[in-house]
């Protein structure tokens, strides 16, 4: 029994199962598979996490994410005073995470691909799009640059979920999503 | 009793007292057996202490009741996760590795005096986090990720946990030299303590990453460093916070083949195989912390492709192994005991009514369904992108750690009550209800928040309707009523739980005591034993075919593969990103 000294001594030239070795081989062959179907993902599937990063001061960051608002900033967000930027499609684009704040809140286009920044300039935060549901952890220090492209027009809301104190829950985002050349700003305020 | 049987035998100059055990006639160290009943009280106090706090953060989410103020919320979580995954589960795995040791090996244990310097540390260590935690000034959840920062004595009481823990493993590991020693067995130890030594193995290793990023951290706390990098943080963290959960995964393991050689005599199919299999642990596992860096910036995608999956999955497939030999030592037994008819007569005829047995099953199916399935789907690098840090991730974790562990280490403790502590199981009416009640309340939480994760509802977060936010959002809502649904889930769970707790200290305190006349009714239901099966020596010879065996890996395998692709097909229709 397993709680007692295996009975024969020489225990481990005990014949195996057929059965037991079947077993044992799909359980590896699906492990390869598992793994295969990674490896396959990054030649031909288009959901990659970007391994684009770069270190940066926060100050710089947050210097360089409000020259792109300022450049592109179309109008306010209803009556929250939040600036909206309309990137050029296909541009960079920069979004950055403090407590407790996604900034600014972006405008883009359907069907074209944008460069996005993120960064924080305080604890980590969790960039959770909804509902589209892709999350990407953001750390302070470090810019990292992903190309995304939106499939759909709507709003979307940026949560946060990494933990990040007391105002954790309170910190929400926004980046809409237009038809390719309709005219910034021309949705109800 | 114990006292009155005790005898003192000298072995290797160390004198040590025992006494017998009535049911195995293995002699039993009543220093080893003192520490075994000190770390599972312990134990049973802080699973009391973390599954309130784990109710009140579960009817918190739940949107309706929404219990406790957003401080206190964050307060009870990092409590939560401190008392039941750390001290909960830390010091019963003592207990288990006292028992795999000095017990089953029929020894004296080496240096109780250390193990009780790590008891002490262990205990002061925990106390000192949770008196941390509770004062309010390190609400930063078990996680504690930096820059975000706690009081210093938050990390300085996991590092004397730590140490404590360290000691303990030594004291292990020092028996099962003593016992070679002195050879007070023969050939090769019992795969349950070849387990537990891979347990141990695991643990020695999480530990000392534990260390390496504790320390700095403490340091960093109060001053002397300046800067913890935040990724670094991430991967020495869980080479410890994952690890540490592998360790669970080695010690459950072992108890499911203990727990099934005490009722059903149940041998291993294959020593070579299953050994084989805790072995593949021992190589692989600890390169688990990669599963939480898979939405970071600055890793590569060699590095994560190939330690997500432990090597080619290597160590996905020795629990595979496990999922399927241990269901098979059953059969195997069972059709040894008479029980052939069909493909599944010998699962009817199981002891379902001893908690003991429907304990472990319970918690090899949910482990393996739930768990399992969930996790190799969750640690897939691109399919992270929709599940990471969304209540996905506490589902997962709560069907390996609570369905999987906490069930199998309750299931235990009602054989450890007869053994150990020499008290019957009072009330055993209730008590065969309890594992039932306890894991179908588990179940329905890591479903619910399974659920609630997949419609990307994010973990540790006081308000899914986002009331105080300046831009308004609410997540769908099927999401509130998976919130709900969990509540209700942890509600059925926090009750079994509290029989749970209720049945040991009564039964410690007020049970009728064991001895060699009751000992094996105090075990609770079995089945009847065939006698002269000498010839059998392993779980394959001269058996059955294992026809129900295969039934039920293959229902698990079609469910796994389904569900793997589905979750492939979801990641697909996501915006393209690269």
């Amino acid at each position: 029994m397993a709680i007692h000294p295996p009975e024969r001594r020489v225990w481990w030239n005990e014949p195996i199962e057929k059965d037991e070795i079947i077993w044992i081989v799909i359980a590896f062959l699906w492990g390869l598979v598992m793994f295969g179907a990674m490896v396959y993902w990054h030649i031909e599937g288009r959901q990659n996490l970007s391994t684009q990063a770069y270190r940066i001061d926060p100050a710089l960051f947050e210097k360089r994410t409000a020259e792109f608002t300022k450049q592109f900033k179309v109008r306010e967000e209803g009556t929250t005073g939040i600036p909206v930027a309309r990137p050029m499609a296909g541009g960079d684009v920069y979004m950055l995470a403090r407590l407790w704040e996604w900034w600014p809140v972006l405008e883009l286009e359907k069907g074209r691909s944008y460069r996005l920044h993120l960064s924080s300039l305080d604890w980590q935060h969790g960039f959770s799009l909804q509902p589209v549901n892709i999350n990407i952890q953001v750390h302070p220090g470090i810019e990292h640059v992903i190309t995304m492209t939106p499939t759909e027009t709507g709003t979307f809301s940026v949560v946060c979920n990494e933990f990040c104190g007391i105002g954790h829950h309170t910190m929400v985002g926004r980046i809409h999503v237009v038809e390719p050349g309709s005219t910034a700003g021309s949705k109800p305020q | 009793m114990a006292m009155a049987t005790a005898e003192t035998g000298v072995i290797g100059g160390v004198a040590a007292r025992f006494r017998t055990c009535p049911a195995s006639g293995l002699k039993i160290d009543l220093a080893a057996q003192r520490l075994i009943k000190a770390n599972a009280v312990a134990a049973v106090v802080f699973l009391a202490i973390g599954g309130i706090f784990g109710l009140m953060v579960a009817l918190t989410r739940w949107q309706a009741v929404h219990l406790l103020p957003a401080d206190m919320f964050y307060l009870v979580l990092t409590a939560h996760g401190l008392d039941v995954l750390l001290l909960w589960i830390l010091f019963f795995e003592m207990a288990v590795l006292y028992f795999a040791s000095a017990v089953l090996l029929n020894c004296r244990l080496a240096a109780p005096r250390i193990a009780w310097l790590g008891f002490a540390l262990m205990l002061g260590g925990g106390l000192l986090t949770n008196i941390t935690v509770l004062q309010g000034q390190s609400s930063v959840m078990f996680t504690s990720y930096p820059p975000l920062q706690a009081h210093p004595n938050f990390y300085l009481g996991l590092i004397l946990f730590a140490v404590g823990a360290l000691l303990g493993c030594l004291v292990f590991l020092g028996t099962l030299v003593i016992a070679k020693e002195e050879k007070t067995y023969e050939g090769s130890v019992p795969l349950v303590t070849f387990g537990a030594l891979t347990a141990c193995i695991i643990a020695i290793f999480t530990i000392a990453s534990g260390a390496i990023i504790l320390v700095p951290t403490w340091l960093w706390s109060i001053g002397y460093i300046s800067e913890i990098n935040t990724v670094m943080y991430k991967l020495v963290w869980w080479a410890m916070g994952h690890s540490s959960q592998q360790v669970n995964v080695a010690a459950h393991v072992s108890i499911w083949y203990a727990i099934i050689a005490i009722l059903l005599g149940a041998k291993p199919l294959s020593e070579k195989v299953s050994r084989t299999a805790f072995f593949l642990y021992i190589l692989f596992l600890q390169l688990a912390s990669a599963h939480h860096l898979l939405v970071e910036p600055g890793v590569s995608a060699e590095w994560r492709v190939f330690n997500t999956s432990y090597f080619m999955y290597m160590a996905v497939l020795g629990s595979m192994i496990h999922g399927m030999t241990v269901p098979g030592a059953i059969e195997a037994a069972q059709r040894r005991n008479g029980y052939t008819r069909g493909a599944f007569e010998w699962l009817r005829k199981a002891p379902w009514g001893n908690p003991a047995f429907s304990g472990m099953f319970l918690s090899l199916v949910m482990f393996g369904f739930l768990g399992g399935i969930s996790g190799v789907v969750l640690g897939t690098e691109q399919i992270n992108i929709m599940l990471h840090n969304t209540l996905y991730v506490p589902g997962h974790f709560h069907a390996t750690v609570v369905a999987g562990t906490t069930l199998a280490f309750m299931a235990v403790t009602y054989l450890l009550l007869p053994l150990i502590f020499q008290r019957q199981v009072i009330w055993p009416r209730l008590a065969k209800w309890q594992p039932y009640l306890f894991g179908i309340g588990v179940a329905g939480i890591s479903l619910f928040m399974m659920g609630a994760g997949t419609l990307g509802v994010a973990r540790r977060h006081w308000d899914v309707a986002f009331s105080d936010a300046a831009l308004s959002f609410a997540y769908p809502a099927a999401a509130f009523l998976m919130l709900a649904l969990n509540g209700l889930s942890a509600i059925l769970a926090a009750t079994g739980g509290a029989l749970f707790v209720v049945l040991v200290v009564a039964s410690v305190l007020w049970g009728k005591p064991v001895d060699e006349t009751n000992i094996i009714e105090s075990l609770g239901p079995m089945p009847q034993r065939q006698v002269g099966d000498a010839v059998a020596s392993y779980g394959n010879a001269g058996t059955w075919k294992l026809p129900g065996t295969y039934i039920l890996v293959s229902v698990f395998f079609t469910a796994f593969v389904l569900y793997y692709f589905v979750n492939w097909k979801y990641l697909s229709q996501l915006w393209p990103m690269g």
